[in-house]
């Protein structure tokens, strides 16, 4: 069987090569070679000139990573995009979490209906929300600041407060990601042995106990998949601070990709911009491995 | 009484996790001012489309409604062509260099997209594809995730079929397309579902892609709009709400398939 498998297979290699063909090519020359060009233009001074006249362009080193080092905006920008991530993913996978083991529960019945409410704002379009919730943050009529009177807060200007408009977008941010890996968390929770528990229960173990000792062990490889998902999905943070704040007050909002759009797309300075394209990209393959790293030290 | 608060509890999360629809919903069938008024009401009154009616008149909506329209399916259905062959050949086939191929694309998935939109935009200005529709679908032509869901989904069809079909007669192309694409349907539509939303939803590439109004697609209109209305809460809405009324349709139709995709693991938005 395998043997004869081996034979018809390999015959047909050419046919291998037809069916990759369009697709490996597509992303060779629309993915690859940008990547490999983007390195190299960030070590010039490509700007408006040399869009004009591609004579102009000169390599000039490292000088736009030392420029960059020392550019007070962009250790703004760096500042702000970590307290992003990491308030907002710990957060949302906590949420996560604590709905999946909720909608996990037995005692609950129309967990499709919950599960698609906490689901919908995931699949909905992140520019449209984040104009709803501009206005949801609006501090005289938004909604936010009516349910916080409710219990007797002060209206709030979330997005007019250097200190507030941060934690605003984490809010928004929290509440329109949790869902997705709520999903997978709960497929994670669904493939421990349920004889597990029955065994912890046996032998007197709370709630809590068997939480602590069994779902989260059990959980681990779901969780470090989850971060590490979402960590590279909020380092990429653009539209929320594009259309709530346009990166203000004070640049107390401004991302790392808001700052490359701004130098690459308004100011043309497209060299400067690959290069922070780049950081950007270092500073996410730095995150994935320490999570490995972590996780496999952890386990 | 532990079930009732349980319940208790996850319809009070519920419904704060739809008010901002919800609100968003009302607010676009009120006139001028209605939605801006303390404490806020869900109940317009009187009720109108006047909203629309501007949106659709007066700022020709239509016409980017159409552009996401278009490119959204179109994308779609490119993809998925390419996607399926490319991972019915990894999944199937034995050839040289596949181990090589398959693990440059699989670590380049880190790769965040935002590294290659400088030199794209300058690829694409230099062939004259800046603000057409070109500039959209070309990125979208295949990508690494969707070849690897196809392929983990195509390793399971049985190689017996295959094999019966080849003594038959039938050549590759046949094979693709009268054994494999029948049988891989399922997670075809998966990651239809997933192309479609991806491309109507996304934001940062047509928003440098794409420089004319009448070219825009929802999401770019949406923010240029909001710059010029900033104290039109109701017209937003109602613009907000032609955005993601599509969206949240398709999912409602094809959940099923959707959260399965999630579930085979390492979706990127």
């Amino acid at each position: 069987m395998k043997r004869k498998e081996k034979i018809n297979f390999k015959s047909a290699s050419g046919a291998a090569y037809f069916f990759l063909a369009p697709a490996v090519t597509a992303i060779f020359v629309f993915f690859f070679i940008p990547v490999i060009a983007a390195f190299f233009i960030s070590f010039t001074d490509f700007d408006i000139y040399a869009l004009g006249d591609l004579s102009t362009l000169r390599f000039i080193g490292f000088n736009n990573y030392i420029e960059l080092f020392n550019d007070p905006l962009f250790w703004q920008a760096l500042k702000n995009t970590f307290y992003f991530v990491f308030a907002a993913a710990p957060l949302s996978i906590a949420v996560s979490l604590g709905a999946a083991i909720l909608l996990n529960s037995k005692l609950i019945k129309f967990k499709g209906i919950f599960r698609l409410s906490y689901f919908i704002p995931v699949v909905t379009t992140l520019v449209a929300v984040a104009i709803v919730w501009r206005f949801i943050y609006h501090t005289r009529f938004g909604l936010m600041n009516y349910f916080l009177s409710l219990f007797g807060i002060n209206p709030i200007d979330w997005l007019g407060d250097p200190d507030w408009a941060m934690p605003a977008i984490i809010i928004m941010a929290v509440w329109k990601n949790f869902g997705y890996n709520m999903i997978i968390f709960i497929a994670g929770l669904q493939n421990i042995p349920e004889d597990l528990y029955e065994a912890a229960s046996i032998e007197g173990a709370g709630g809590f106990q068997k939480f602590k000792s069994i779902t989260l062990p059990m959980l681990a490889p779901t969780t470090l998949f989850v971060s590490i998902i979402t960590m590279i999905g909020f380092f990429q943070l653009f539209a929320e601070p594009y259309i709530m704040t346009q990166g203000g007050p004070l640049n107390s909002t401004l991302s790392i990709v808001q700052y490359m759009y701004q130098e690459g797309f308004r100011w043309w300075n497209m060299g400067y911009s690959a290069s922070i394209a780049f950081v950007l990209f270092l500073i996410i393959f730095a995150g994935t491995l320490i999570q490995f790293r972590l996780q496999r030290n952890a386990a | 009484m532990k079930k009732i608060f349980l319940y208790i509890f996850l319809a009070v999360t519920s419904v704060i996790t739809l008010v901002p629809f919800i609100w968003m919903i009302a607010a676009s069938f009120m006139q001028d001012g209605d939605a801006s008024v303390f404490p806020p009401i869900f109940i317009p009154d009187p009720f109108t489309f006047v909203q629309y009616e501007v949106l659709f008149e007066r700022l020709n909506v239509a016409r980017n409604f159409f552009n996401s329209l278009f490119l959204s399916v179109t994308v779609t259905f490119i993809s998925l062509f390419f996607n399926s062959m490319a991972g019915y050949a990894f999944a199937k086939y034995r050839f040289k260099g596949k181990k090589q191929l398959f693990n440059i694309l699989l670590s380049s998935m880190i790769i965040p997209s935002q590294v290659t939109m400088l030199p794209l935009f300058l690829m694409l200005k230099s062939m004259g594809l800046i603000n057409t529709y070109m500039a959209i679908i070309i990125p979208g032509l295949a990508n690494i995730f969707g070849i690897f869901l196809i392929r983990q989904y195509v390793m399971a069809i049985p190689d017996s079929l295959i094999e019966a079909a080849r003594i038959d007669g039938a050549s590759d192309f046949e094979i693709y397309r009268k054994i494999v694409i029948p049988l891989a349907t399922p997670v075809l539509v998966t990651l239809a579902i997933f192309t479609f939303l991806g491309t109507w939803n996304d934001f940062l590439w047509p928003l440098i892609a794409l420089t004319d109004n009448s070219m825009y697609t929802l999401p770019v209109a949406l923010a240029n709009l909001m710059g010029e209305h900033t104290k039109d809460p109701e017209l937003m809405m109602a613009g907000s709400v032609v955005t993601i009324i599509p969206v949240i349709i398709v999912f409602l139709v094809l959940q099923k398939y959707y959260v399965r995709g999630i579930m085979m693991g390492g979706v990127k938005e």
